[in-house]
């Protein structure tokens, strides 16, 4: 019997700190036919089948230590030709521009900005909201998407952040959520998807969603 | 819609073992934390919380083995508090799978580690913890300090602006405990929990006397707080963390059930 060719998920190690959870989720999710990856090789990035950019911490941080180690060319790379996913900060270092840290050009993938939610934020009836915005919070569907794979509309995945994104092209927007505006949580483009919530912190609908992208093919 | 209330079973761990009982269900897992974590992530835990209360350093490494152990099997957030003196230390439960740590003592004696601490691992995972208690009298405007060492001494910290302070050093979450309250299953100290609340932008984690569900709720409304932190309550199988959500909902709290 001819052994069956693994499946490789590259999960990017920029120096960021903790990728304990996403690699353990995701190994959680995998079949035994894949295998995961945690490298800040390009060559590995490369060669992956699939990619997945987690994000911690400040965007300043985040887009510098990918400049540092190189890691740019692979991550545009990925971004144009396989299934891609990014999570947390991830998605805001995809998009043009963050206001954090006094304002950061990020990569550009998404045409629009990362914005703060303000440590005034209120809700529509003008109660103050904590920010960071963090909890489980409940993500509306936007768009079809084989991501959103057995998952409920309106399930509840866990979010830490303060800084949101807003897409210039609103077609791109796979799920938003509610804190007091409505903001974009998850957007989508060809082969590249990427979310503001972790779904490693999200109990089963965030293991599906890993699932999900374990499976996909990179259409949308 | 929207954000939901959190409920945080707290373990306290001794050198890897649970050391408030949960003798009442099945004897072998018994004090062991990964089963415990298991149990309370199957019943809908929002978040889990584990307080260190190992004495010796050198034991520290179970507890990264145990932070370790869990991450791998419970996919909803992990913080770790207890002993987290140094940044090494931070890093060290974060590297294992912690997401948050909570940083008590230290902070007290040395403000800046908070500082220090928030810009190297971003506010996100920085949680101080504070033990208040009340020190004025009847009838005086209501002042609370902050205590050390198991509420046995006090610094002469003013509660509320201990909390302000923590915050504008990085802190991303303040987890109060009152230790007036803590153990007497008398309801948290609501007076203390909506002071510090008001005061600060960031989530709020009521702490210390839980002996009901009803105290949760009042946590919540009266307290205003963004989650509530019980640990004998549901050790000791009095309720479950369902029956505890069931009850807030029905209280009008917005809940992920």
């Amino acid at each position: 019997m001819s052994e069956m060719k693994k499946s490789t998920v590259a999960v990017i190690d920029y120096g960021m700190g903790n990728l304990h959870s996403v690699a353990k989720a995701l190994e959680h999710a995998a079949d035994e036919n894949t295998s995961i990856i945690v490298t800040s090789d390009p060559k590995v990035i490369d060669a992956a089948d699939r990619v997945l950019l987690p994000g911690v911490g400040a965007i300043r941080d985040c887009i510098g230590e990918m400049h540092n180690a190189g890691l740019v060319p692979s991550i545009k790379k990925a971004m144009a030709e396989k299934p891609f996913l990014a999570i947390c900060v991830g998605i805001q270092s995809l998009m043009s521009h963050s206001e954090e840290n006094g304002g950061v050009d990020c990569l550009n993938h998404f045409q629009g900005n990362a914005l703060f939610f303000g440590e005034k934020h209120t809700d529509h009836d003008g109660s103050k909201l904590k920010v960071p915005h963090m909890g489980w919070n409940q993500v509306k569907q936007t768009m079809a998407h084989p991501l959103w794979k057995d998952i409920p509309d309106n399930a509840r995945f866990y979010f830490v952040h303060s800084f949101y994104v807003v897409p210039e092209n609103k077609s791109e927007v796979a799920g938003t959520c509610d804190y007091g505006l409505e903001f974009c949580v998850a957007i989508a483009r060809d082969n590249v998807f990427a979310v503001q919530f972790h779904p490693e912190k999200s109990h089963k609908d965030g293991l599906q969603l890993y699932k999900n992208f374990l499976h996909w093919d990179g259409k949308p | 819609m929207g954000l939901a209330k959190r409920i945080i079973p707290c373990l306290d761990v001794d050198n890897g073992r649970v050391v408030k009982g949960v003798q009442f269900v099945d004897i072998r897992d018994a004090g062991d934390p990964v089963e415990v974590a298991k149990r309370y992530n199957e019943q809908g835990a929002d978040e889990i919380t584990f307080l260190d209360i190992t004495a010796s350093s050198d034991d520290r490494e179970t507890t990264v083995h145990m932070v370790e152990a869990i991450a791998s099997q419970v996919f909803i957030p992990l913080t770790v508090g207890g002993g987290i003196r140094t940044c090494e230390d931070i890093r060290r439960m974060l590297n294992a799978g912690a997401d948050k740590v909570g940083i008590n003592t230290a902070a007290v004696f040395n403000p800046e580690f908070v500082r220090e601490a928030a810009q190297r691992f971003g506010s996100q995972c920085i949680v101080v913890a504070i033990d208040a208690k009340k020190v004025s009298a009847e009838g005086e405007t209501d002042k609370w300090e902050i205590f050390t060492h198991g509420g046995r001494k006090p610094t002469g910290l003013d509660a509320v602006e201990w909390a302000k302070k923590m915050v504008e050093y990085g802190a991303g979450e303040i987890l109060l405990t009152s230790m007036d309250r803590d153990g007497t299953k008398n309801g948290f100290d609501l007076g203390v929990t909506r002071a510090i609340s008001e005061a600060v932008h960031v989530p709020v984690i009521a702490s210390g006397g839980v002996g009901n569900l009803d105290h949760l709720v009042d946590g919540v409304i009266e307290g205003k707080a963004d989650a509530v932190l019980a640990a004998s309550i549901f050790h000791f199988g009095e309720y479950s963390i369902q029956e505890a959500k069931q009850r807030m909902t029905d209280a009008g709290i917005e809940m992920r059930l």
